[in-house]
């Protein structure tokens, strides 16, 4: 990332360390990741220990500290969802990948997370592709919908 | 737009708006909330636009992309205004023929409509739908009529009228009264008499106050919040500054998940255009009130729905809570006052300051009083939003409003309160819905999901999972959380693994009490409540997992096994083609057999196996029958030709 970037989104929020967790959601949210120079700067400018940073970074869900996959699957396993199948959906992707919830495989292409709800329990069991629902998912379709993505 | 400076100016603007719009003038609204747009009312919408266009009618209909109608389960959802012709599962291709019957030949498409599943009768009014005909959608009513994204359609509804009339017909401390009378009660999850919280702040020394909404949203399968704040912004907005008049505070915060980009979106250009239009900054519609409003995003931590640790991370910390032995409305962010309450409970205020307490205190029971909107989700036929007066029973909402289970299922429980709620049994259903009555039944009202589960769904693992997300949600802080739901974790997981012992069952109700009693706020203290409610009810369920190793609901993966009944087998290779691990063996003419060192329980036989044939079976406690020998697979055939 960018360190000019860094910068803008900083002084976007006024270098105030009460923003700290605005900015480090928005530099997850343009690089996808938090890179160690990048959490080093945002501690230099609002003087705030990198201790702390870290702190927040492992304590939110929202950040990753290591790179993600092309594409991000994630499978809903909210309350509606699990009754519903959810987690024969989620083994099934677990066995096509070959990796864990919270873990992206070798070549970059998929990074694999559950989340708690999407909010759109009508279809579920669901899972998101890089924001594309995929809804009333049965173990057979996981499959299918993964061909499409390299 | 030149800021309005008195409710007089509000009042003038208003007849403007409505002047320049002809109630009879079709418009078609169409749901954008988040439900629909996953089922692509996106497409939608871009076809409406295009067809009215190709179709010259430009000049004769409106279009309107609403909040969510509530009717999730038949998404995307059109209404056609004046006339109300509701039409369900909406695809882009339907767009051109509604566009050339409906709006140019007034002709209604009949299968677009919703059909009674009883009387096969079609309904043409959005109304007259069961699923809409026995709710009282008083908050969450307009989502359907405005553009969330446009303050004019919230102020042709008479929007911010009820803050016009606290700032220049009230005192304060009269809005406070009347906030108190109403016994509005929290809609976020404990209930806490709304009035006496903000009478605590009210009365708490110190020059600078907050109020806050919570909108981080976290019970798994609970979305009423997140589809208020993206479907009619302006409501909450409307109810903080209120709020904030009552107990003189000048700053709020919305926090809201980041998961919720449309509600962050939507609420974020609210308040630019509440700005714009003066009904937030300086001098509030000429009263001298000032006050604004900030948005928060949350990084994505559950417990941040607890009050004092949403302030800690408003603060721009971890968001881990700290004991209440001086309540938050005391010493909340950065230790001053802060009132803290739920989106829903915030959109109740303008309607108790416009109709007051009186009107609302006649809704609902004794001690509940208004309306609540539940996310009615999980084994259920309408999945969606409901708003419905307290008192009214879980049998009129599951089976009157929800139209029953599907697929012929048994009923057997709801679960009501997120994952500090519990599980509510088939015997209980003429039970009431309020505060008082939940948490006596040994659940509670949380913030409103309300998870249906039939026959197929095993307590024990909904037991389980709740622990486990709450093990993973738990901030770690105080050791009776951190660590008793680590080993309540270990042995439910055990026991559906069927490896649990005699012993069990008291050793988790000792660490419930544990936890229970010690934690440091309410996520400990109610994370025993899942188990403590399914063991109430449902104890033969938990002693069939321990002592015969059997799942009764066939739902534990560990206990159960899937076998291809070879009687009922027709080998039509449904499932043997469909398998993901090629655990099924047989062929043309030949009865297929599961070979158990291969499967892997993912239940697709199961699914695929066609109903008429019904050969895929779930067994559990029982060995698998062993396989038929190979000669007697074989079917033979009779000749179609006699």
């Amino acid at each position: 990332m960018k360190n000019d970037k860094i910068d803008r989104i900083i002084d976007k929020h006024g270098c105030e360390p009460s923003s700290l967790i605005q900015i480090l959601l928005e530099i997850q949210s343009e690089n996808h990741w938090l890179p160690k120079e990048a959490l080093e700067k945002v501690s230099k400018k609002l003087k705030v220990p990198l201790s702390r940073i870290q702190h927040i970074a492992t304590f939110y869900k929202a950040f990753s500290l290591v790179p993600k996959g092309r594409h991000e699957i994630h499978i809903c396993m909210g309350t509606a969802c699990h009754v519903r199948g959810a987690p024969r959906v989620l083994d099934t992707v677990k066995d096509l990948t070959g990796i864990k919830p919270g873990e992206t495989d070798l070549d970059l292409k998929f990074s694999l997370e559950t989340v708690n709800c999407l909010g759109c329990c009508a279809l579920g069991p669901v899972m998101e592709v890089d924001g594309k629902h995929h809804g009333r998912m049965v173990p057979a379709m996981t499959a299918d919908v993964l061909r499409n993505y390299d | 737009m030149a800021r309005i400076n008195s409710p007089a100016e509000l009042e003038e603007l208003r007849k403007g708006i409505l002047s320049k719009r002809d109630p009879n003038k079709r418009c078609i609204t169409l749901c954008s909330g988040s439900a629909c747009h996953a089922s692509s009312s996106e497409e939608v919408a871009v076809s409406i636009e295009e067809e009215i266009k190709k179709q010259g009618l430009s000049a004769e209909v409106d279009f309107r992309k609403t909040g969510c109608h509530g009717f999730c389960e038949r998404g995307p959802i059109i209404v056609i205004h004046p006339e109300e012709i509701c039409y369900l599962q909406i695809e882009p291709e339907d767009v051109p023929e509604i566009v050339s019957q409906t709006i140019k030949e007034n002709k209604v498409i009949e299968r677009l409509l919703y059909t009674d599943p009883s009387t096969d009768e079609k309904i043409i009014h959005e109304s007259e739908i069961p699923f809409y005909k026995n709710q009282e959608r008083l908050v969450f009513g307009s989502n359907g009529n405005i553009d969330p994204k446009s303050i004019d359609d919230y102020l042709a509804l008479g929007g911010y009228s009820a803050l016009a009339k606290a700032l220049s017909r009230m005192t304060s401390g009269q809005v406070l009264e009347e906030v108190k009378k109403s016994n509005l009660r929290g809609r976020g999850g404990g209930g806490f008499p709304t009035g006496r919280k903000w009478e605590e702040s009210r009365n708490a020394p110190g020059e600078i106050k907050y109020v806050i909404v919570n909108a981080d949203e976290g019970d798994p399968g609970a979305y009423m919040d997140r589809s208020l704040l993206e479907g009619n912004p302006h409501s909450i907005l409307e109810g903080l500054t209120i709020g904030a008049y009552a107990i003189g505070s000048h700053e709020g915060y919305i926090y809201v998940r980041q998961e919720y980009p449309l509600a962050v979106e939507n609420v974020t250009i609210a308040i630019k255009k509440a700005e714009e239009y003066g009904f937030l900054g300086k001098n509030i519609l000429g009263s001298g009130f000032d006050f604004t409003i900030k948005v928060h995003q949350g990084a994505g931590a559950f417990v941040c729905g607890e009050s004092s640790a949403l302030m800690t991370a408003l603060e721009g910390r971890a968001g881990e809570p700290r004991p209440k032995y001086i309540h938050t409305a005391v010493k909340g962010v950065w230790d001053r006052p802060s009132v803290l309450n739920n989106v829903e409970t915030w959109a109740n205020v303008p309607l108790i300051i416009n109709k007051g307490a009186d009107w609302f205190t006649q809704i609902g029971t004794e001690k509940s009083k208004g309306t609540k909107i539940f996310s009615l989700v999980g084994k259920i036929n309408h999945t969606g939003l409901v708003e419905v007066p307290m008192g009214i029973t879980l049998r009129d909402i599951i089976y009157g409003i929800g139209g029953g289970i599907p697929g012929g299922k048994r009923f057997k429980a709801v679960q009501t309160g997120g994952p500090s709620g519990g599980c509510i049994p088939e015997e209980l259903l003429d039970l009431k819905v309020g505060f008082d009555e939940l948490t006596k039944a040994g659940s509670m009202m949380g913030s409103g999901g309300m998870i249906v589960m039939d026959e197929d769904t095993c307590m024990v693992d909904v037991a389980r999972y709740f622990l486990d997300f709450l093990t993973d949600e738990s901030c770690g802080k105080c050791v009776p959380c951190r660590e008793g739901m680590r080993q309540m974790l270990k042995i439910l997981t055990n026991i559906t693994k069927g490896k649990g012992k005699e012993g069990d069952i008291e050793l988790l109700e000792e660490l419930s009490e544990v936890a229970g009693d010690a934690s440091l706020c309410a996520l400990g203290r109610t994370a025993p409540n899942p188990f403590l409610s399914t063991l109430r009810y449902f104890r033969d369920e938990y002693e069939a997992h321990i002592r015969e190793k059997r799942c009764p609901a066939c739902s534990c993966k560990e206990l159960i096994s899937y076998y291809i009944d070879p009687v009922e087998c027709k080998a039509c290779m449904a499932c043997l083609r469909k398998c993901p691990s090629e655990a099924i063996v047989g062929g043309k003419n030949l009865i297929h057999v599961i070979d158990q060192d291969k499967c892997t329980k993912c239940g697709t036989c199961f699914e695929v196996c066609p109903p008429r044939f019904a050969a895929a079976k779930k067994i559990s406690g029982e060995p698998v029958p062993s396989p038929i020998p190979l000669e007697a697979r074989v079917i033979v055939r009779e000749s179609k030709e006699k």
